[in-house]
């Protein structure tokens, strides 16, 4: 998968959000092996220095475990990974919503809206 | 981490014109910094100087603590921004003076990414097209097993696909605690590799900082910045 990099935003926070995504997708499903540093590095086209900051921040908050000698893995901890999918899709829907609002939409509209797309989503994906 | 170069007050002058005006700077090891600059700014009468090639007018240069010399020599991978490898030699025969110039030259390392790119072993260089003589050229200097790797505009002239190959080549086989400075005015290309930016302005270090600094402090990347320092 090809690493984008958003202009102004530090390389090592977009790469700590970039893998945030990757625990909870199942790119690296819970416990296993996270890929060296360089092989990170090389894989996103990032300075090694860059790609070990991020894992390192990872790490102190208990997303990433390193194990001496044998590498780092993903959390095996449920609480970690479901208080990380919250975080994260609320900052989904607070984007959302403050687009929303900037398109005039009253917040019962944006309920409605929402709604509205999820059942016709649901019906699309039934038929 | 060391202080790999440090240059101080350093001064150049070719006749009358100023090429440094005072270059205070120290790199440490296990950082790769982008020296970028405009054309004529500088740049390559740097890497000059700390590889010997040339001769500071005024202050000094120092490499892992000492003045350039053999000794230096012997620890920097310098890469030209031009050719600089007799056209007839092959594939072979280039390993070969490599092996025979640096002890620390790693010849598995080199076979290792000219395999990727499927140079046949007989290819004499001047049969290559630029983006394979570059990359030739690149894979020469980074198997050296070196303290310091000094790359004099390593991306210019070859097309996108050629310089990430490039640009990944550096970040996967340079020396852990070596230090790599890449000369270029190709910003948005080497941003994401590099630690620390210095920019050089007619002469003059106008900013030093880690890039990451750089794009939380202006909200900006690199390559836009430059653009407003260096806007004429």
């Amino acid at each position: 998968m090809e690493w984008r990099f958003k202009e102004g935003i530090p390389i090592y926070q977009q790469i700590i959000s970039e893998l945030k995504l990757r625990l909870l997708n199942g790119t690296y499903p819970p416990g296993s092996r996270i890929p060296a540093v360089r092989e990170l590095a090389l894989e996103a086209g990032v300075n090694p220095n860059t790609m070990q900051r991020a894992l390192l921040e990872l790490e102190r908050d208990d997303l990433l475990a390193s194990v001496r000698t044998s590498g780092r893995f993903a959390t095996e901890d449920e609480e970690k990974l479901s208080k990380l999918r919250r975080t994260l899709s609320e900052s989904c829907i607070e984007e959302m919503t403050g687009r929303l609002r900037t398109l005039g939409l009253t917040d019962k509209e944006i309920m409605d809206a929402v709604n509205r797309y999820l059942t016709r989503g649901a019906g699309e994906a039934e038929s | 981490m060391d202080t790999l170069l440090e240059a101080r007050g350093l001064k150049k002058s070719y006749g009358n014109v100023a090429a440094l005006k005072g270059i205070d700077l120290r790199l440490m090891s296990g950082r790769i910094v982008g020296l970028l600059g405009p054309n004529g700014s500088g740049k390559t009468t740097l890497i000059k100087i700390a590889c010997r090639l040339l001769q500071p007018t005024e202050g000094q240069i120092l490499i892992d603590g000492e003045a350039p010399g053999p000794v230096s020599k012997s620890k920097i991978a310098y890469l030209p921004d031009k050719d600089f490898l007799p056209d007839w030699m092959k594939t072979r025969q280039l390993l070969q003076f490599y092996e025979d110039f640096y002890a620390d030259f790693d010849r598995n390392r080199a076979l290792e990414m000219l395999s990727s790119l499927e140079i046949p072993e007989n290819m004499t260089l001047r049969k290559m097209s630029k983006g394979t003589k570059e990359k030739m050229q690149l894979i020469l200097t980074m198997s050296r097993r070196a303290r310091i790797y000094l790359l004099d505009e390593p991306i210019a002239g070859v097309d996108p696909a050629a310089r990430d190959y490039i640009l990944r080549t550096i970040i996967g086989n340079y020396e852990e605690n070596a230090l790599v400075m890449i000369s270029t005015h190709l910003i948005a290309d080497v941003e994401s590799v590099l630690d620390e930016a210095v920019f050089l302005k007619k002469g003059e270090i106008v900013l030093h900082k880690p890039t990451d600094q750089i794009r939380e402090e202006t909200g900006k990347s690199v390559d836009e910045y430059f653009r407003e320092v260096f806007k004429c």
